[in-house]
């Protein structure tokens, strides 16, 4: 009976032990994580990392490069063309953003009022957001033609101006362009985001504000503006980033022309690394863009701590 | 949502139609047509002939005279589109499955599984979701040469999920997070293992979550633009996007024709797609930033 029992035994062990591992919830869940982290670690946080390494190195395209320190940022510091590219990144966003911040809100307080139609009307304001903005950047291209803009041509009609508007020949006026466009797309992912924030909104508490006789400012001052700030701040965090990083739409509709007017850091990175062939000095450009975007995500994470807070949750 | 705005608007019936007009629906309608004119004007310059497009004396710009099929013709008989369009689908597709398998099985194991370390392995993740393609693209482009994938659908097939899998192991982490623990119990006790439990009874739960996640990385991996254009480098590997900027303009002669008409054929299919699920697309990008 010894000598049968001695190879169950040690199969029961064996077999134990493997299962035990896969009901320990931290063996399981590494084997559950393995997808995911391989694919993250290899071509998020690494690349993260080797771009970092990349900006201090002269890199190019098909070669070796070696270690230069800080020397890319050194001549970055001397360079117009990157500081005006620093200019408009920063003008590009704040521009667009106030903007989209204000008709977003608007509409989204125009949405939330009794519509009919009201579900359809939301699903067509959503379609700038859900169509590929290089397409619609084609048609916003053709629409700032300078010889057959129907900006221009309805302008002319109406007596307002004589000659057709060089949308994008001149810097200004083509900065403003990238910046409307910019809006056109940026609008519908506001005003949805913050429509879903106003109808978590108790209407009791309006109730109770119209019953005190609250005005229609006094009820968005003092009750629609604090109890959706948290949502605010979360959005406009996302729609900053989306913004600041934003290549798609310059490289579609101006490829950072004219003069480099419209240049943004992340196009700019992509004409030196890319069609320049300069992987370091790209790389230096966009890691300039880092301490920006972290400053962002702090903003984001004060932001969702203060919403729990509201919300009566844990701190 | 319906029940909650009639309640708010309990004194509507107060407000006179013409009232209600200047403040709701006029300002309301001009938005709207500033959102669609661009759409408007994609379409109406895909189906003109050349000779109306570029005549303005003759022709009003806002209508069609005489519509044509010649730009999109032109398009797919006589470009590599149809190739675009289909390499456009592959990349799209297999990226949102692989996506979806990775972040199912991660959700699950930050919700529920709940090892050590969860908490902050799923933050990690949540910054994952903050790093903007436009810093990652070129140390990307270094590590896909070295990988021998550059110039193939695979390149974007495998760099996709990186926007992807934050995004939708986000999603997921919330809606797992709704479903009872005691189902879960009752089917550990009745002897399931975890796999059985994710595959019967937390993916079934949770359909509609996996939809919306999938829905919005499709649309997100169909607009990708930046990866596509710094990792594909012949006409026929190339995605629509792509396709459409860097082939359709020979130097400074630019086929608006055929422009617009890839324009509007290349955001169609999306709109399509988005048209069937509007509210899980809702759900996911409202979903996204209220966790």
């Amino acid at each position: 009976m010894a000598v049968i029992a001695e190879p169950v035994a040690a199969e029961i062990k064996r077999s134990s032990l493997w299962s035990r591992a896969f009901e320990s919830r931290n063996f399981l869940g590494a084997m559950f994580m393995v997808p995911a982290i391989a694919i993250l670690i290899l071509f998020l946080a690494y690349p993260l990392l080797l771009g970092l390494w990349l900006g201090m190195t002269d890199t190019k395209i098909g070669g070796v490069g070696r270690y230069i320190g800080f020397a890319n940022f050194v001549s970055l510091a001397k360079d117009s063309v990157f500081w005006l590219s620093v200019f408009n990144t920063i003008f590009y966003t704040v521009a667009a953003s106030v903007v989209k911040f204000a008709i977003g809100l608007y509409l989204a307080l125009l949405l939330n009022e009794r519509l009919p139609f009201k579900s359809m009307i939301r699903a067509i304001v959503l379609l700038p957001f859900v169509v590929p903005t290089v397409l619609s950047a084609i048609a916003f291209w053709w629409i700032y033609d300078s010889q057959f803009s129907i900006i221009s041509w309805v302008l002319i009609k109406a007596g307002l101006i004589t000659r057709y508007i060089d949308f994008l020949g001149d810097p200004w006026n083509a900065r403003w362009s990238v910046v409307v466009a910019n809006i056109w797309r940026g609008v519908p992912f506001v005003a949805i985001t913050l429509l879903a924030g106003l109808q978590t909104i108790s209407p009791s508490l309006y109730e109770a504000a119209n019953l005190d006789g609250a005005t229609n400012l006094q009820r968005f001052r003092h009750i629609t503006l604090p109890m959706l700030s948290p949502i605010i701040a979360v959005v406009m965090t996302f729609s900053v980033l989306m913004t600041f990083t934003d290549f798609q739409l310059i490289y579609t509709i101006t490829r950072g022309g004219p003069i480099n007017a419209t240049h943004l850091m992340a196009t700019l990175s992509f004409q030196r690394a890319i069609t320049g062939g300069n992987l370091g000095e790209g790389a230096a450009i966009s890691n300039a863009m880092i301490p920006f975007l972290v400053a962002a995500i702090l903003l984001s994470f004060f932001g969702l701590q203060r919403s729990r807070w509201q919300q009566g949750g844990r701190d | 949502m319906s029940t909650a705005d009639d309640q708010t608007v309990g004194m509507d019936y107060l407000e006179s139609f013409p009232r209600k007009f200047l403040r709701v629906y006029l300002p309301l309608g001009l938005i709207m047509v500033f959102l669609l004119f661009p759409f408007y004007w994609m379409t109406v310059a895909t189906f003109k002939p050349d000779a109306e497009m570029y005549d303005y004396e003759k022709y009003n710009p806002f209508w069609i005279v005489h519509p044509t099929f010649e730009h999109i013709t032109k398009l797919f008989f006589e470009t590599d589109y149809p190739l675009w369009m289909w390499n456009t689908v592959i990349v799209s597709v297999s990226s949102t499955f692989i996506s979806l398998f990775a972040s199912v099985c991660a959700a699950y194991a930050i919700e529920r599984l709940r090892y050590k370390g969860s908490r902050y392995v799923g933050l990690a993740i949540f910054l994952g979701y903050l790093v903007p393609p436009s810093i990652l693209f070129i140390p990307l482009a270094a590590i896909v040469f070295q990988l021998g994938l550059f110039d193939g659908n695979l390149a974007l097939i495998l760099t996709y999920p990186t926007f992807l899998i934050p995004f939708c192991t986000w999603l997921l982490m919330g809606y797992f997070r709704t479903i009872p623990y005691e189902l879960e119990e009752c089917a550990l006790i009745d002897g399931a293992t975890r796999l059985q439990i994710l595959t019967k009874i937390t993916l079934p739960l949770s359909l509609p979550g996996v939809i919306s996640a999938g829905i919005f990385a499709f649309t997100l991996s169909w607009n990708e633009f930046i990866y596509a254009l710094t990792f594909i480098s012949s006409s026929e590997n190339k995605t629509i996007p792509v396709g459409a900027i860097t082939e359709l303009v020979n130097g400074d002669v630019y086929h608006w024709g055929a422009l617009m008409a890839a324009a509007l054929t290349g955001s169609v299919p999306v709109v399509i797609l988005y048209s069937f699920f509007v509210e899980y697309y809702v759900s996911a990008m409202t979903g996204a930033v209220k966790e």
